[in-house]
């Protein structure tokens, strides 16, 4: 095993890196909030009473902390459907549209074997949710592999197509009889089993899980040494034996099921039925929290419940404010441009 | 199939087209310079927004057109400082900028959700007045629409044929080559992004005032990345853009059409079409060095830049 | 001749460097040069890979700032510290990457840098003024091609235009005729010679003697970084310039001692294999190479010639488009490079950094990579550190390196990187080795340890391709030596048969000389 004096210095790298990170994360918030605030007085509205009733709702009470948790559970998901395929160096903003995929054929299994029992159908439902995420991502996979096309650009492009090819089939073919826009609700065993009478659903749970195995997967395996070689330097990797282009292609789609995934715990575990366009950006926001976190697991979990918190609080916000429900957004965009643009007010060590 | 029903998916291409184009207009300098603005739907939506506030609250839609190209350029200056002032992820920022967007136009248009606005007046074109009313009503255009061709080739010659465009595309090809040349990148792209948001502001003005004729909440409806996808499917040629946008916007027409003929294809289906047709172009022409990205944006898609 | 010589001796030089010295680190890339550029005449400056031209031309033009010496220009005492205070003398270099924008025509590249350019670009203006100089000098190109079509000639005279555009009186030019046609350097040389007859001064970096002979006026021979030999060239010949570049007595190289084993079963055929070119690559053409079991094959040749294509070849990183590659008697053809390795091929490149390691994975880390199959456990699920810690602390100590385990790559230095590179390659009893460059930028110490690596190596039965441009290198180590040239095989000897003249010559595409 490693030297004490190695791991020593490996400790104080840690908290240094910790302290920046905590720094960076504290900056984000108060800038953010100070920002906010600003707007909120020139709606006409008090800040601090607004705040008050922002984090005392979402942090404050045991519902509003479990809003948090079911607003969270898209998100980590959905970051490290990024945060995987990241660690070779491919960046894929497609989560948005391999969630839908996911939420397709996880849809289509609750409809078309319904009558199965919750211990068949659910863990059907998974693997078809994780089967049409990872197929969204195989054709941006397979032509960054050939070297024709960057991912970033199919899997951008391919966001906008799930999203309709899902109301093509909600339409068409899987319509309620009362609302064209929506499927039948899901019977009760394709639903995902939720935590006591919150609305927390084993979403997260498997997310906490899938980010866990992630680190471990990283760190320990040969395929997660493989990986950091490539991400490291994709030249020497190749040179050395590792076969690059085949780990292109799967990890791509490693990264497609994640996020399908997501888009199954969506509708079998929060909606319950398939609607069309049902997802508010949890593609998009998994993108910028992995990329905030720098791919990091732990970073992941923080950042999706700081962007949580803020989110469920902007549902309070809405109904005593008047405020539409979409100006949290502003809130959640200042603070991303605060990390954006470096601004730091409690310096530590830059951990890149 | 007549040749009035042709005519109708021609004019219903042109009137939901005119803002696309505007927008791909905008986002194509932008990419010119070497930056993508992911947040280009967030760009729209705001200056949508403001163009239906101040049409309202003015009553003067010219007003709004104004108001709405000044949004767009200052939202995309906010860009600009994230990604060349302080060096921000240009993904990371646009995505961020997204979500301003959906905000901060929520917050605009709240008091003016579904209120019917007088918007630009519309007129024929003299000499096509004269036709039979089925004829002429379809040819009844507002001025942005008149404007949005002869823009693309202004646009097109701005870039191409004089000095600031040559700097423009330079340093989107490469910064060290234009600043060796004498040129400031960094300025240059300032310019470039506040060149690209009046513009985008002016496709969100005509959508909002022009088209639509109201305001609500997401009303863009993902414009920003049709636009997007219609920057490189163009090739990040002003011109064939053109081409694209009445190809890309005739999609939903053209179903109409196709439905009154019999042939029945889910209009969702050939949404998706914009978006397939530039993944093929793409695979098709990717190896290709003559309509590749411009050199730094290439970098922007591999992480590089 | 005569005249020629006293009208040298009374036009003083347009730019004077006096005593340049630079040191990079260790190395001592110039040592105390002197040199003169003169208005109409071409200077052609010789040497062999790292002799010191590329240093001495950068320093010229800004990219380096000299550690000791002068430099004047007409008389003057100036101070170059960078490329524009260069352009301001109107000095100009012509790069080997070139510096065009390939996306844009070859007008819109000159108008880029004109200092006139009206708001809106007048197109015709433009085109008249880069075809008025095009003509004066014969430097045909067509303005409105896109730089991304022209061939390297074209691309070349574009990139002379650039610099006459903008005023430029003293070109460099850094091997310019490396990748030129027949027809294109002629063409080339008709331009430099109205460039000189209109009063340029041109400073011209090659290993093409015959050119040398063809076009220049003055020769600055450069050896181990100091001059050795400035002279014109009616006062010359190549024979005497080989001599000047690469002579040694006989007695100078010492041969490195070895086991002597003798050579054994074929490890490595190449059996008329040649690849395509692709873009800046040059393409191998029926190469015929055998590699056996306790020698060491050098590999040399000016570089750009081939060899990197070569040892990717062997790696299995470049595909063969004809002729078969036989590894330990089985044709290997087509094998993965993750295969090939299995095969028992290791491969120590230059620059580790950039070619073999990660740079924020540990050295324990970035020496499991290639051999990972075998240390996997588990299905994959785990790695066996403990054993890999095991083996390669024994190499280590075999091949008297230490270095920390847990130690970023990024924070080694050159030599330790390549230390790493060779405890991970060697660590296994490869049977082929691919030493491509591997000395090179190695501080002495860690370029004898390696030597001494791959030495050791052999005496175990391996073989190594070992590819330098170091002749000494090359002489004291090697069983057999080949000279590529243009991608072909040009010679092929033991280092008895042959002296470092005729290496020369080969590398430099002159005819061989059968005699030392």
């Amino acid at each position: 095993m490693s030297t004490s004096a190695e791991s020593g210095r490996r400790s104080s790298v840690i908290i240094q890196m910790l302290s920046g990170t905590v720094g960076r994360y504290l900056s984000m918030l108060v800038i953010a909030l100070l920002l906010f605030g600003i707007i909120i007085l020139i709606s006409g509205r008090n800040p601090i009473t607004s705040y008050r009733e922002l984090f005392g709702s979402t942090l404050g009470s045991w519902r509003g902390f479990s809003e948090v948790l079911v607003a969270m559970t898209p998100m980590v998901l959905t970051a490290l459907a990024v945060a995987l395929p990241a660690r070779i160096g491919l960046i894929n903003v497609g989560g948005e549209g391999q969630l839908y995929m996911g939420a397709c054929a996880a849809t289509w299994g609750a409809l078309t074997f319904s009558a199965a029992p919750a211990w068949l159908l659910l863990p059907l439902m998974i693997v078809l949710g994780m089967l049409g995420g990872a197929l969204w991502a195989l054709i941006p996979g397979l032509l960054r592999a050939m070297g024709l096309v960057n991912e970033t650009i199919t899997t951008l492009l391919l966001n906008a197509v799930a999203p309709l090819l899902v109301a093509y089939f909600v339409f068409g073919f899987w319509h309620s009889p009362m609302d064209t826009n929506r499927t039948p609700n899901f019977v009760e065993a394709a639903r995902l089993p939720t935590l006591a009478d919150t609305r927390i659903d084993l979403g997260l749970l498997i997310g906490i899980f899938l980010l866990a195995a992630f680190w471990l997967f990283m760190r320990y395996t040969r395929w997660g040494l493989e990986m950091r070689a490539i991400g490291g330097n994709p030249e020497a990797a190749q040179r050395n034996g590792v076969p690059v282009k085949l780990y292109i292609v799967i990890v791509l789609c490693a990264g497609g099921a994640i996020a399908g995934l997501a888009g199954m715990a969506q509708v079998s575990g929060y909606y319950g039925v398939l609607l069309t366009g049902f997802s508010r950006g949890a593609g998009f926001l998994g993108f910028l929290i992995s990329w905030l976190s720098f791919g990091n697991p732990v970073s992941i979990l923080l950042t999706s419940f700081l962007v949580a918190v803020i989110l469920t609080g902007g549902s309070m916000l809405q109904l005593t404010t008047a405020l539409p429900y979409a100006v949290i957004n502003i809130l959640l965009a200042m603070a991303l441009f605060v990390v954006l643009s470096g601004i730091n007010i409690f310096p530590g060590r830059r951990t890149t | 199939m007549t040749a009035l029903a042709i005519l109708g998916v021609l004019s219903s291409a042109l009137f939901s087209g005119a803002s696309l184009l505007y927008a791909t207009l905008g986002e194509t300098i932008n990419q010119r310079a070497g930056i993508v603005n992911l947040g280009l739907e967030g760009v729209l939506l705001i200056s949508g927004a403001t163009a239906v506030a101040v049409t309202s609250l003015t009553g003067n839609p010219y007003f709004g057109i104004l108001a709405a190209v000044l949004a767009g350029g200052l939202t995309n200056i906010i860009m600009a400082f994230l990604v060349v002032t302080r060096k921000g992820n240009q993904l990371a920022s646009g995505l961020a900028l997204m979500f301003f967007g959906f905000g901060v136009s929520a917050l605009i248009g709240r008091a003016f959700v579904g209120l019917r606005i007088d918007g630009l007046p519309r007129f024929a074109l003299p000499g096509l007045a004269n036709l039979p009313p089925r004829y002429s009503s379809l040819f009844q255009f507002d001025m942005l629409i008149y404007l949005a061709i002869p823009a693309a080739v202004f646009v097109w010659w701005l870039l191409f044929r004089t000095r600031w465009g040559l700097g423009v595309r330079a340093v989107g090809e490469n910064a060290d080559t234009a600043f060796a040349a004498g040129r400031n990148p960094n300025l240059v792209k300032y310019q470039a992004l506040f060149a690209g948001g009046l513009l985008a502001g002016l496709g969100a003005a005509h959508l909002t005032i022009a088209y639509v004729l109201n305001w609500s909440e997401f009303m863009t409806g993902g414009r920003g990345f049709i636009a997007i996808a219609l920057v490189i499917f163009s090739k990040w040629n002003p011109i064939r853009a053109i081409a694209g946008a009445l190809l890309f916007s005739g999609a939903v027409a053209f179903q109409l059409l196709l439905q009154a003929s019999g042939v029945e294809i889910s209009p969702f289906l050939l949404d998706t079409l914009p978006y397939l047709l530039t993944i093929l172009v793409l695979m098709l022409w990717g190896g290709s060095r003559k309509y590749a990205a411009p050199a730094s944006l290439g970098r922007v898609y591999m992480g590089t830049e | 001749m005569t005249d020629q010589l006293t009208t040298e001796a009374q036009t003083p030089p347009l730019i004077s460097l006096r005593g340049i010295s630079k040191s990079f680190g260790e190395v001592k890339a110039n040592d105390q040069i002197d040199l003169d550029v003169h208005a109409s005449k071409v200077l052609a400056l010789l040497g062999e890979n790292g002799a010191g031209k590329s240093t001495l031309v950068k320093i010229l033009y800004g990219f380096y700032q000299a550690d000791s010496g002068t430099i004047e220009h007409q008389g003057k005492p100036v101070s170059i510290q960078s490329p524009q205070d260069a352009r301001a003398l109107q000095i100009g270099m012509v790069f080997q990457n070139f510096s065009l924008i390939p996306a844009f025509t070859v007008a819109e590249n000159m108008a880029l840098f004109f200092r006139d350019l009206g708001r809106v670009m007048d197109l015709k203006k433009i085109s008249g003024r880069i075809e008025t100089i095009s003509e004066r000098y014969n430097l045909r190109v067509d303005p409105a091609a896109l730089v991304m079509d022209l061939s390297v000639g074209d691309l070349q005279k574009a990139e002379i235009l650039k610099l006459l555009l903008s005023d430029s009186r003293v070109l460099i030019l850094d091997e310019p005729t490396r990748v030129l046609a027949p027809h294109e350097i002629e063409a080339l040389f008709e331009v430099l010679d109205n460039l000189r007859a209109d009063g340029f001064a041109i400073i011209l970096i090659t290993h093409k003697l015959k050119e040398v002979m063809d076009i220049a006026d003055q020769i600055v021979v450069l050896r181990n970084g100091r001059v050795a030999g400035s002279l014109s060239v009616a006062e010359t010949s190549e024979q005497k310039l080989i001599e000047m570049m690469f002579a040694r007595p006989v007695t100078e190289f010492q041969r490195i001692e070895r086991p002597q084993s003798e050579a054994g079963e074929a490890l490595l055929e190449l059996k008329n294999v040649s690849t395509q070119a692709e873009g800046a690559r040059m393409s191998l053409k029926a190469i015929d190479l055998e590699v056996r079991s306790g020698e060491i094959v050098g590999i040399t040749g000016v570089s750009g010639n081939g060899q990197r294509e070569l040892a990717d070849l062997v790696l299995g990183r470049l595909p063969a488009t004809t002729g078969s590659i036989v590894l330990h008697g089985k044709d290997a053809t087509g094998f993965s490079i993750r295969r090939i390795r299995r095969e028992g091929v290791a491969f120590i490149p230059e620059s580790p950094m950039a070619m073999a390691v990660a740079p924020y994975m540990t050295v324990l880390e970035n020496m499991a990579v290639p051999q990972i199959e075998r240390y996997a456990r588990n299905g994959g699920f785990t790695i066996d550190w403990d054993t890999i810690r095991q083996e390669y602390t024994a190499t280590m100590e075999q091949l008297d390196i230490t270095l920390s385990f847990y130690a970023l790559a990024r924070s080694l230095s050159g030599g330790n990187l390549q230390r790493l590179v060779i405890v991970r390659e060697l660590a296994h009893q490869p049977s082929l080795i691919i030493a491509s460059y591997l000395t090179s930028g190695l501080d002495v110490r860690s370029a004898i340890a390696a030597r001494e690596a791959l030495v050791q190596a052999c005496a175990r039965g391996a073989g190594v391709l070992f590819f330098s441009d170091d002749l000494d290198e090359l002489f004291a180590l090697s069983d057999r030596l080949i000279v590529l040239h243009s991608g072909k095989i040009r010679g092929h000897f033991t280092p008895d048969e042959t002296s470092y003249e005729q290496i020369g010559y080969l590398m430099t595409g002159s005819e061989a000389s059968d005699e030392h």
